[in-house]
């Protein structure tokens, strides 16, 4: 006997449900997170690498930094640090049960979009 | 009638008080995290522009360099659970499924190795 297709929630993000501001935010964090994984970490890393490994390793990693690749990555890791520290923070007052009501969490959104730019400006400003 | 203990059934397959251990350790590292990334971003302001031997002197001072070692460590980690989520949620093909959670885990041990090394060679000066 086949089971009958019982019908599934869909997905949040798709042609079904409007897009808002908290389903938006929660995926720009997970996308964030899977960048800062697979790009962010692995710059910290070669960074590392570069300054134990001697002045030509670590200028040739600099002169990377500063070229257009190199600073397409750095400022799309820093933005994406600054997003995932904020937001994460957003999410870690809303596990303790606090700051649920849509009024607040929206309101938390723009503090934590607004303060994206900021720390991304603020980083870039120091570094560049 | 089972004569055997029903903890013994219990263990390892359901939910014998770990149920809670990925959502707990993800949340732990993370609060981690924001005192280590102030800490990161405290060092690339002091490190900004600087040139290869002041580099090697900053990561080279033992506070520094246990700072370094613990995000490494704290950050793979929080980056291995965020990665395991990811790839259960969106990744229904079991074979690459499979493959994913395997480079995942061993992407973020061979990471905290290399970066370990790394730092306890400044900071030891070998």
């Amino acid at each position: 006997m086949k089971a009958k297709p019982r019908p599934l929630s869909p997905f949040m993000i798709g042609p079904y449900y409007k897009p808002q501001m908290t389903s938006l935010m929660s995926i720009t964090h997970r996308a964030s997170g899977v960048f800062l994984s697979v790009v962010g970490a692995p710059l910290l890393l070669w960074f590392l690498i570069a300054v134990s490994s001697g002045p030509e390793t670590y200028d040739a990693m600099l002169n990377f930094m500063g070229g257009w690749i190199g600073s397409v990555l750095v400022i799309a890791t820093l933005l994406c640090l600054s997003y995932h520290l904020l937001n994460g923070i957003r999410h870690l007052v809303w596990d303790t049960g606090r700051a649920l009501e849509i009024k607040t969490a929206y309101t938390a959104g723009w503090v934590v979009l607004a303060g994206t730019v900021v720390l991304t400006a603020i980083l870039l400003g120091v570094l560049l | 009638m089972n004569m055997r203990n029903p903890l013994a059934t219990a263990r390892g397959l359901g939910s014998a008080k770990e149920g809670v251990h990925h959502w707990y350790a993800q949340r732990a590292s993370a609060l981690l995290l924001i005192v280590l990334v102030g800490w990161l971003i405290f060092a690339m302001i002091r490190l900004s522009g600087a040139d290869h031997a002041a580099a090697s002197a900053f990561i080279g001072q033992p506070v520094n360099a246990a700072f370094l070692i613990l995000l490494i460590v704290t950050l793979l980690y929080h980056a291995m659970l965020g990665l395991q989520v990811v790839i259960e949620d969106y990744v229904h093909q079991p074979v690459l499924e499979v493959v994913l959670h395997f480079l995942t885990r061993a992407g973020a041990l061979f990471g905290m190795a290399i970066g370990i090394i790394h730092v306890l060679k400044l900071a030891l000066g070998a």
